[in-house]
């Protein structure tokens, strides 16, 4: 069944589409992420421009990033101050990142920004995640126990304050640069953060395990909402229409991937993110050295009259 | 405004003799187009009516019929190898070009007229003005300039800059009749029509009409809800986003 997509300019199949939300969805739920940086990608092979795109899955995200967020809550995994706190720092970032956006945009550079920083983003982290899982699995085969955590620098800031829920005694400024950091990359790249949130949390910040997903859901869900409102005042670049189809097939797919992740080992998924996250960055990567089937590209500045 | 100054412009004109007259018609003046719209096909009908001053060895009409959709800044970029990866480096704006463009004729343009009638009279794409920004001037450059070309030939890859010499058909030595095929995507606006006459190579008078392309629905409320108030369509997508996250957490609640 075709539908035209009133933003995105384009008639699309509407299963295609939701199959595609499923599929992420089912990923995203499995390793407990908002799987922006898959459906971003995807949004762009089908024909849809990378600012729209972008601007649409924010939207999506925090739609999956709000059920998971209700789900935690519940479980009280959830911690308010830190929450937060980040929050400070992930609103301010969201706002330098769409007013970027709307720049690169005028400038004609933003679908190379948004590839670059994919490619740069991605494999960086894609390739620490899999060599860590890597070494934590060759660990848990030798039977060794897994390296016991230290404070590090960061522990040595000023501006401490305690975070009950977490129980961790830890300086606000860095949890404020990491909110401004990922609210700045999720505004400009489309993606919700947290599957670098969540590692950072854990090896910088220490904080446990516990409250880590649930309060980096609380992080995407306001800067993701955020962001879909900066785009669809700024730039307009909002579908709805296709959000909302995206939204349908996220959510249920990450019911499905959040049990099939269940039965799965922790350094094996970690193993398996990092090789996904690692695959979607060398795609990028292949896409910008190889020569375009097309050197020229036409954009329209608005009808008059 | 611009049907005013038409029409001033033909008033001006009206003191001269004209030998020939042109009566047009286009099959529907008024195009809606709905969400399921996949292109359809307008026809233009016209007869060229003769007088007593005309000619009695003029038999034979040529007609060239230009469809000029709605006005548009566009730019064009091109990707050259920067380090290694290909990147958007030179660019040139295009000011107030037609976002639709068609040209017919009853045969091949080069054979109607001159090449400098043809070029007056902007007849084929290649000498349709496409006025471009180059640093400070308003100009348009010779037809196979890079970036003229890569943007006439980007357009009619997406079917909205066409040109067909033998689309124009004369059922009898006066009356004609030419389709003229409006894609999928067309831009929505008011769309200009000029039919132009020719006999043994020399211009000797046109006509205009209009149509008008709008689109109805679901979808075109959206997209002019997204675009005239940005802020209340930022905030049901996100209200949207809320209720569908609710939902899910409600439906697939493990108690």
């Amino acid at each position: 069944m075709q539908l035209y997509l009133p933003i995105a300019d384009l008639p699309v199949n509407v299963f295609l589409v939701l199959a595609m939300g499923a599929a992420v969805g089912f990923v995203s739920g499995m390793f407990g992420i908002g799987g922006g940086f898959l459906m971003t990608p995807l949004l762009i092979f089908i024909g849809i421009t990378p600012a729209v795109a972008v601007a649409s899955v924010a939207s999506h995200i925090a739609a999956s990033s709000f059920s998971g967020a209700l789900t935690y809550w519940r479980r009280r995994a959830i911690d308010p101050a830190l929450a937060s706190v980040l929050l400070c720092g992930g609103v301010t970032g969201t706002a330098l990142g769409v007013w970027t956006f709307t720049q690169l945009r005028a400038l004609g550079q933003l679908d190379l920004m948004i590839a670059l920083s994919y490619v740069v983003l991605l494999t960086t982290v894609g390739s620490l995640m899999f060599s860590e899982g890597l070494r934590a699995l060759m660990r848990t085969r030798r039977g060794a126990v897994p390296p016991r955590r230290t404070h590090n620098w960061i522990h040595g800031l000023p501006l401490k304050m305690r975070f009950k829920r977490s129980k961790i005694y830890l300086s606000v400024i860095p949890v404020v640069i990491i909110g401004i950091v990922i609210g700045f990359i999720g505004a400009v790249m489309g993606i919700g953060g947290g599957f670098i949130l969540v590692p950072i949390m854990i090896y910088i910040l220490r904080v446990p395990t516990s409250t880590v997903v649930g309060t980096s859901m609380v992080l995407t869900l306001v800067t993701m909402l955020f962001a879909t409102m900066l785009h669809a005042v700024t730039n307009h670049l909002v579908d709805a229409v296709l959000a909302l189809i995206l939204m349908v097939g996220g959510v249920t797919g990450a019911q499905f991937g959040a049990r099939a992740g269940q039965k799965i080992r922790g350094e094996q998924l970690r193993l398996l993110l990092g090789l996904l996250i690692l695959s979607v960055g060398v795609r990028f990567a292949v896409e910008l050295v190889i020569r375009p089937e097309d050197l020229f590209t036409i954009r329209e500045l608005g009808v008059s009259g | 405004m611009r049907a005013l100054a038409a029409a001033l412009f033909f008033l001006l004109l009206g003191g001269s003799a004209r030998a020939e007259r042109l009566i047009v018609s286009v099959s529907n003046h008024r195009v809606t187009v709905t969400p399921n719209y996949s292109g359809e096909e307008l026809v233009l009908f016209g007869s060229v009516e003769k007088d007593a001053a005309t000619p009695a060895d003029r038999t034979a009409y040529d007609l060239v019929v230009t469809v000029m959709g709605p006005r548009a800044d566009m730019v064009t970029r091109r990707k050259e190898r920067t380090f290694g990866i290909w990147i958007n480096t030179d660019y040139r704006q295009f000011l107030q070009v037609p976002s639709y463009l068609a040209l017919f004729a009853n045969r091949p343009f080069d054979r109607i007229t001159s090449p400098e009638i043809a070029r007056r009279q902007q007849i084929g794409l290649n000498n349709v003005l496409l006025t471009q920004r180059v640093g400070g001037d308003y100009a348009d450059v010779v037809p196979n300039d890079a970036f003229r070309s890569a943007f006439i030939r980007l357009r009619t890859q997406r079917g909205l800059y066409r040109e067909d010499a033998s689309a124009v058909t004369f059922l009898t030595p006066t009356l004609f009749r030419t389709g003229i095929p409006l894609p999928a995507e067309v831009p929505i606006g008011t769309y200009e029509v000029e039919i132009k006459l020719f006999a043994n190579g020399a211009f000797i008078g046109k006509t205009e009409t209009a149509f008008e392309i709008v689109k109805v629905g679901f979808e075109q409320f959206v997209a002019n809800t997204a675009r005239q108030n940005g802020l209340v369509y930022g905030l049901v997508t996100a209200a949207m986003a809320l209720m569908t996250g609710w939902m899910a957490s409600i439906v697939f609640r493990k108690d």
